[in-house]
């Protein structure tokens, strides 16, 4: 009882900041300096429409290069947490029922379009909104139903590692290219910018994109993975 | 209509808070980060919100010459973006150690974790 | 613009009932990640009336989808500390 109202204390303490936050809060008439400088700058230097893509991309590509880290890392982690003993003995093979027709002729149609989906969601991602995230997270729905369809079957770890590791040295290796061959490193300008608005255009976003949604999408596939097959208490 | 956002960001994560710090069973708490998650998302993304402005993509209807007047600040978007992608990173790390603890206690009650209390 | 506040403000009470109904202990865990996951996809469409159709995506794919699919896998293998 005295821990609760405790809680109740201290979130009405968080609760009155905030309040005192809010009663405070002026929006802002116009875009601050930074704000300014991306929605004026982004579409004459880099040839990108969409803007929170260029500063994902291009202008904050060393903290996207991090958050891929980041997710990697946390894979690995999970991977690491959840991995069976190899003395423990072999997984028993419970006979699940059978997924059902509905399940299998339902994947069987949808798994195709699903890629399709999250391929264009990653590589229009400088003109549309989308990108190399949402992309893979699409794909990683799409090893989700294929989860749900074979629970039983063995994924390819080594395919998702593969995978992994070349979407990796590509996005590394294209940000190295631009501090040879352009201003900086992830420079998108190594390759012509192109007509504005059009699908090859903005240099090299849409392939550092390309591959930040294929790492993405394996990252959170061997997430996905290594989850499920913790099966069998 | 950024206000409205605003309290609702606020209010969800007192309400997370509120749930993480009530309840015993572990995959309750750490559905109350999430909900929290959320409401931190929504805050920083209505702090960004301008009235009578519109997406920050340019196009026919947004051109290049009028950006600075016409779009809404895409700082706090492209940082909400990241906070999403990470989130969900910490959420299932947090499912992992859940997982092992259920495994080697065969409990998810918090309370029965007394290892480190003091 | 009146009906882009009414819009949110529906959005806002939907958001607040079903994050207490995640949140609060009465009901089965698994309601409890169903209503987190709507309370997210809500969320999404409000970025979406916050011209933030970017982070709106995001939310609906990987914070509804994916973490409720994760919180499943895991709610599946605990089954009997459940109701701890």
């Amino acid at each position: 009882m005295i821990k609760r109202f405790a809680v109740i204390l201290l979130l009405l303490g968080i609760g009155a900041i905030f309040t005192g936050l809010m009663v405070n809060y002026v929006p802002d008439k116009a875009l601050n300096v930074t704000a300014r400088y991306y929605a004026e700058q982004t579409a004459p230097d880099l040839g990108a429409a969409n803007i929170v893509t260029a500063i994902i991309v291009t202008y904050r590509g060393l903290d996207t290069l991090g958050e891929v880290t980041v997710l990697f890392l946390t894979a690995a982690i999970v991977g690491l947490v959840l991995a069976r003993g190899s003395s423990d003995e072999a997984p028993a093979r419970r006979d699940l029922p059978p997924p059902g027709e509905l399940l299998l002729t339902g994947t069987r149609l949808l798994l195709p379009l699903i890629l399709l989906f999250g391929a264009y969601v990653f590589t229009h991602g400088h003109l549309t909104p989308g990108g190399g995230f949402q992309g893979g997270a699409i794909i990683a729905s799409g090893m989700l139903l294929m989860l749900l369809s074979h629970p039983l079957r063995r994924f390819g770890h080594r395919l998702i590692a593969i995978v992994e590791s070349i979407a990796g040295l590509a996005f590394v290796g294209i940000g190295v290219l631009g501090i040879a061959l352009a201003g900086g490193f992830l420079d998108n300008r190594i390759l012509p910018l192109g007509t504005f608005g059009e699908l090859f255009s903005a240099g090299a976003i849409p392939i550092i994109y390309t591959f930040v949604g294929l790492k993405v999408g394996a990252e959170f596939s061997s997430m996905l993975v290594n989850l499920s097959e913790t099966e069998d208490l | 209509m950024d206000l409205i956002a605003m309290a609702t960001g606020f209010l969800l994560i007192l309400i997370g808070l509120f749930g993480a710090l009530t309840n015993r069973n572990i995959l309750r708490m750490i559905v109350a980060f999430a909900v929290a998650n959320t409401g931190v998302n929504l805050v920083l993304v209505s702090v960004g919100y301008m009235t009578g402005r519109t997406a920050p993509i340019l196009d026919s209807a947004v051109p290049v010459a009028e950006a600075t007047a016409r779009v809404i600040d895409p700082v706090p978007q492209a940082l909400v973006l990241t906070a999403i992608v990470i989130g969900v990173g910490v959420t299932a790390l947090m499912l992992a150690y859940a997982y092992r603890l259920f495994k080697t206690r065969g409990t998810l009650d918090i309370s029965r974790y007394t290892d480190l209390k003091w | 613009m009146n009906l882009n506040i009414g819009m949110a403000l529906l959005l806002a009470i939907g958001m607040i009932g079903t994050a207490i109904m995640a949140t609060r202990g009465k009901r089965s865990l698994g309601i409890s990640i169903l209503a987190a996951g709507l309370a997210s996809l809500l969320a999404s469409v409000m970025f979406l009336l916050l011209g933030a159709p970017d982070v709106a995506m995001t939310e609906a794919a990987i914070g509804s989808g994916l973490t409720t699919f994760l919180f499943f896998f895991v709610l599946g293998r605990v089954r009997r500390g459940e109701n701890d």
